[in-house]
């Protein structure tokens, strides 16, 4: 750094500005066991993760990570078991982004909880958990921070132990969660056994070695896929998802769709980048592994989507779609057979940021749905504009946006997926299927976004309710969220460029 | 920089009016929108440029920011004026401060929402106006959509639902269509690396793409040329494309009816005149009979289906479709008249039609009906309301000395010259025909409503109008006979910016 040499693991900072905040939370969880102060919590865990924020920006600003800097470039540290480059630093910028929004959110929604601090404590170690995942480049640590991630989750699923939803979603999310973790786990055995390295680079170089254990490597792939199709909700590890979602309270939905997404997706990206060089690995397992990733993006968004369509609880709407989103993120790894590698794969990486903004908003609306006492089905947010004009007028924006109309984030960054998937169809023609499902997906969705928003600006409330409260946090998160979908627009330049260079970086 | 601000002034006064208390949003609507009015005028008023924008014209308060720099291409922040749009701008911001000042009777419930709306629909209009980079055009294109939507759906008629959504299915699915073709074409055009629109039209004019997905260039371009017509066919409309715009007019609240008829189909007309008959004069001239056949069956046929309609604001939707069908007509002619005069009934149609849907939403507020069936001798009733209603009618058929004369007559001269268009003069005359059936059934809707001893089988005591509305209906009044009496006002502004084109194929 320029002033002062800091130790290099001093450029983990933002992972560990979390993990510190987790600690201070335990700290005064300790102090006052019983604390109801939960402006006190919800604050600290606010200025944690901003500050993280602040720090991963920081860095990406002044270089880190960036190829060709004297004294800057990319840092491994711990004998190469983390990585802090653009990519990582990328994450750790929309992951600390979705805890700040999330806890501030929590602030109004855990109200009248009892476990306040153990609450706030779980969703900065989860935070902490995926802000590793970014950086992490060895297949024990990426395993570590996946659990690190996975076990909070759990518990805060489960965490309204009064809802028998929340408790069952909490119990559906733990096993189908246990099962892809030893999945996912031996499929690392397999490839350490294959290539005699976790390390990332050295299971690369060692894919040589690979020999006749070919096949062997092939199926450990296949169940790393598995385990990553689990963290990101994509088919056909999806099924936990649409209940987690619905189970969980709102803001925690809204942390797993977002944040706990972008980093099993970072952990693709940098897995498939780094361990397993297409030419190399195809030369020893016989097929691309692309192909696998080509078939589960179109196959997930198409499900995702039509399932979706068919929903009446607005939740589980939201869920699917969350699943139909992964698949269209899916496409850039199914891209990276290509010419275009690293235009489709920053093009899915933009993506990821601006679904972090629209769709934490959409679920943290839903949050003040239930804050209000507002049922679950389309039905039940009727007429809502009536009382809420501004925050029904924020999910307008999200709903518009994840839909793809052009005035907001969602029409770019899908438009520069598509234009990306376009130009990787040159070398390989399948992805012309890709981009077609792309579209069609993209106009089906229209139908039950704007659904909502019929419902909730067009339609007549079926019941009077009383006049809604405002809680500041809720309102607040719901209002930033939408502000930064429409403001991603005109920094849309300089964004997308820091995703496309980030992913260049990485496949070169 | 000025049109940044006409626009941001436009949006911020959109939020403001979002966020303020209903009661006084109508007044604080009305007030923020002076200051666009204002703008626009002086921006009319300082207008210096000449030629058009896409042809190398000289462009007035142009500024261009790279905005997105992505692989090859290049997106900006690219606006300007030229004698085309500049009207329209103009337009655009009377009609709207208008179209807010007749909410003020009808509009009583969630009303800052109301008017936020109206605010938000006219900044991007101006922006659709405007804009000179095609995704800055699309991005403004389809945010016209959102509100008006909204605006239907939420204070429309007894089907405002049904309406809303097919008007928003139609126009999305049409944008859709359009926006693939053009993005197809941009990449076909193998050299240009933006996407501002001056580029790639001079890109079509010196050579046009070459072939894409098998197909030879020419046949490209006459894809694309097709899918673009289609796409902004339906937002004009021009039959068959046309059964959104009744069910969106008849369901939409008077105001929202204004822009609707005022400004939002000239998008269409705009988009036409900007995309296909500036950018591919080979695709005009090869294409020229079936859209001049397209531009005659709208005429007639919505003529004979307003003939056919007994609720008066039906009656007036319909006869939208035979005023846009004009407008295609005087574009195929492709001579300085016809494309001329198709700018100027833009603009003149944009005047007489927002001043009828006002009459007709003052009649309705008054008497609670609008069957013409209802009705007879509202003269006795509410006279300066319905002298504006008949002079507005009088306009329609192309009464000399106000300004549907004017632009009509400019269209069949031009449209009757014509060298592009073969058998010109028989086009022209059918469409002449077309007036017959105008004054037809706008004197058999006066006759039947206004003259005649008074008779309303309502309950309700039909009193004189408010002020604010006979005012704004007046100042409309004023500008069509203003534009009737003095055409060169903005036809010569329009004809600077028309010329180009006309000698585009030979460039």
């Amino acid at each position: 750094m320029a002033f002062v040499q800091l130790p290099e693991w001093a450029a983990l900072a933002p992972a560990l500005i979390l993990a510190g905040t987790a600690l201070v939370l335990f700290l005064l969880d300790s102090i006052n066991p019983y604390s109801t102060n939960r402006t006190l919590l919800a604050g600290t865990a606010v200025v944690g993760s901003l500050s993280s924020l602040a720090v991963a920006v920081w860095f990406t600003a002044a270089g880190v990570g960036a190829t060709g800097i004297e004294n800057y470039g990319v840092i491994e540290i711990m004998g190469d078991q983390f990585v802090v480059d653009q990519l990582a630093l990328y994450f750790m910028s929309i992951i600390a982004v979705v805890t700040a929004l999330v806890t501030v959110a929590s602030h109004d929604y855990l109200r009248d909880h009892t476990y306040q601090a153990e609450y706030y404590s779980l969703v900065i170690l989860a935070a902490t958990g995926m802000s590793m995942m970014a950086a992490a480049n060895s297949l024990v640590t990426i395993f570590i921070a996946l659990e690190l991630t996975s076990l909070p989750s759990y518990a805060l699923v489960a965490i309204l132990k009064d809802n028998r939803g929340s408790v069952e979603a909490g119990l559906k999310y733990f096993l189908i969660g246990a099962l892809s973790s030893a999945i996912f786990v031996y499929g690392v055995s397999l490839v350490y056994g294959a290539t005699g390295s976790l390390q990332l680079d050295a299971v690369a170089s060692g894919l040589g070695n690979a020999g006749e254990m070919g096949g062997l490597l092939g199926l450990g792939i296949l169940m790393l896929i598995g385990g990553i199709a689990f963290k990101t909700a994509s088919v056909p590890f999806h099924f936990w998802a649409p209940e987690a979602y619905e189970g969980a309270p709102a803001p925690i939905s809204a942390f797993l769709s977002s944040a706990s997404k972008a980093a099993g997706f970072v952990l693709a990206f940098r897995v498939f980048t780094t361990a397993f060089p297409l030419e190399a690995t195809t030369d020893v397992i016989g097929v691309e592994w692309t192909w696998a990733f080509v078939i589960l993006a179109i196959v997930t968004m198409t499900v995702g989507n039509f399932a979706a369509a068919t929903q009446e609880n607005v939740k589980r709407m939201l869920a699917y779609s969350s699943i139909g989103h992964a698949g269209y993120v899916l496409i850039g790894l199914a891209g990276l057979s290509t010419g275009a590698a690293d235009f489709v794969m920053g093009a899915a990486m933009m993506h990821l940021l601006v679904y972090g903004f629209m769709n934490t908003g959409a679920f943290l609306f839903v949050a003040l749905a239930e804050y209000w006492g507002v049922g679950r089905t389309f039905e039940d947010y009727n007429g809502l504009a009536k009382q809420a004009p501004v925050a029904c007028a924020a999910m307008a924006v999200f709903m518009f946006s994840l839909a793809g109309i052009p005035l907001f984030g969602g029409f770019w960054s899908k438009y520069l997926l598509y234009t990306a998937t376009i130009e990787a169809a040159a070398d390989n023609a399948v992805l012309l299927v890709v981009a077609a499902s792309l579209v069609v997906n993209s106009a089906l969705s229209l139908f039950y976004y704007s659904r909502l928003v019929k419902a909730l600006w067009i339609e007549d409330p079926v019941i009077d309710r009383d006049r809604l409260a405002q809680p500041t946090g809720l309102y607040a998160a719901v209002i930033v969220a939408a502000v930064m979908t429409v403001l991603i627009l005109p920094a849309f330049d300089p964004i997308a460029n820091a995703a496309l260079e980030a992913a260049a970086a990485v496949i070169a | 920089m000025m049109i940044e601000i006409l626009i941001a002034v436009t949006l911020v006064g959109a939020l403001v009016t979002f966020v303020a208390p209903n009661r006084i949003a109508g007044k604080l609507a009305f007030a923020i929108s002076l200051v666009p009015a204002a703008l626009s005028l002086w921006l009319f008023a300082a207008f210096d440029g000449s030629g058009n924008a896409l042809l190398d014209g000289e462009l007035a308060f142009e500024s261009r920011v790279p905005w997105i720099e992505l692989g090859d291409y290049t997106i900006s922040w690219f606006v300007g004026l030229d004698g085309i749009s500049l009207p329209l701008v103009v337009l655009t911001t009377i009609l709207c401060t208008l179209a807010i000042v007749s909410s003020w009777t009808p509009i009583d419930e969630r009303e800052s929402q109301f008017y936020g709306l109206i605010l938000f629909i006219e900044a991007n209009l101006i922006g659709v106006f405007t804009a000179l980079d095609f995704f800055l055009w699309f991005v403004f294109w389809e945010a016209v959509l959102i509100p008006m939507y909204l605006l239907i759906g939420i204070w429309g008629g007894p089907r405002r639902k049904y309406a809303a959504i097919k008007f928003f299915v139609y126009t999305n699915v049409a944008s859709l269509v359009m926006f693939g073709a053009f993005i197809a074409l941009v990449f076909g055009l193998g050299d240009v690396t933006s996407f501002a629109l001056p580029e790639i039209t001079t890109a079509m004019l010196e050579g046009g793409p070459d072939g894409l997905f098998g197909l030879s260039g020419t046949a490209f371009a006459s894809a694309v040329f097709v899918a673009m017509f289609l796409g902004f066919a339906v937002k004009v409309p021009v039959v068959p494309f046309h059964t959104w715009l009744p069910d969106a007019h008849v369901e939409a609240p008077t105001p929202a009816s204004v822009l609707l008829a005022g400004v939002l189909l000239k998008m269409g007309t705009y988009a036409l005149l900007r995309f296909n008959f500036t950018m591919f004069p080979e695709q005009v001239e090869a294409y020229a009979i079936p859209i001049a056949a397209i531009a005659v069956i709208s005429v007639i046929y919505g003529a004979m289906l307003a003939l056919a309609q007994t609720d008066l604001k039906r009656i007036v939707a319909y006869s939208s479709v035979s005023s846009m069908g004009y407008v295609i007509l005087g574009l195929v002619a492709y001579t300085q008249f016809g494309v001329g005069g198709a700018t100027f009934q833009m603009v003149s149609h944009g005047l007489i039609s927002g001043l009828m849907f006002m009459a007709v939403g003052v009649i309705y507020n008054a008497t609670h009906t609008r069957m013409v069936t209802d009705m007879s001798g509202l003269a006795d009733r509410m006279p300066i309301a319905v002298g504006v209603l008949v002079a507005g009618a009088f306009g329609y058929m192309g009464l000399p000395l106000m300004s549907g004369f004017a632009a009509e007559y400019f269209i069949f001269f031009g449209a009757f010259g014509s060298d592009l268009l073969e058998y010109s003069p028989l086009f022209t005359g059918l469409a002449m025909f077309g007036i017959v059936i105008v004054a037809g059934y706008l004197l058999f809707a006066m006759q039947r409503t206004v003259f005649g001893p008074y008779r309303l089988e309502t309950d309700y005591d039909v009193g004189r109008a408010p002020v604010h509305d006979v005012a704004s209906m007046v100042v409309l009044l004023g500008l069509i006979i203003v534009l009737g009496v003095a055409p060169d006002l903005i036809f010569d502004m329009i004809t600077d910016a028309v010329d180009p084109i006309l000698q585009g194929g030979d460039l």
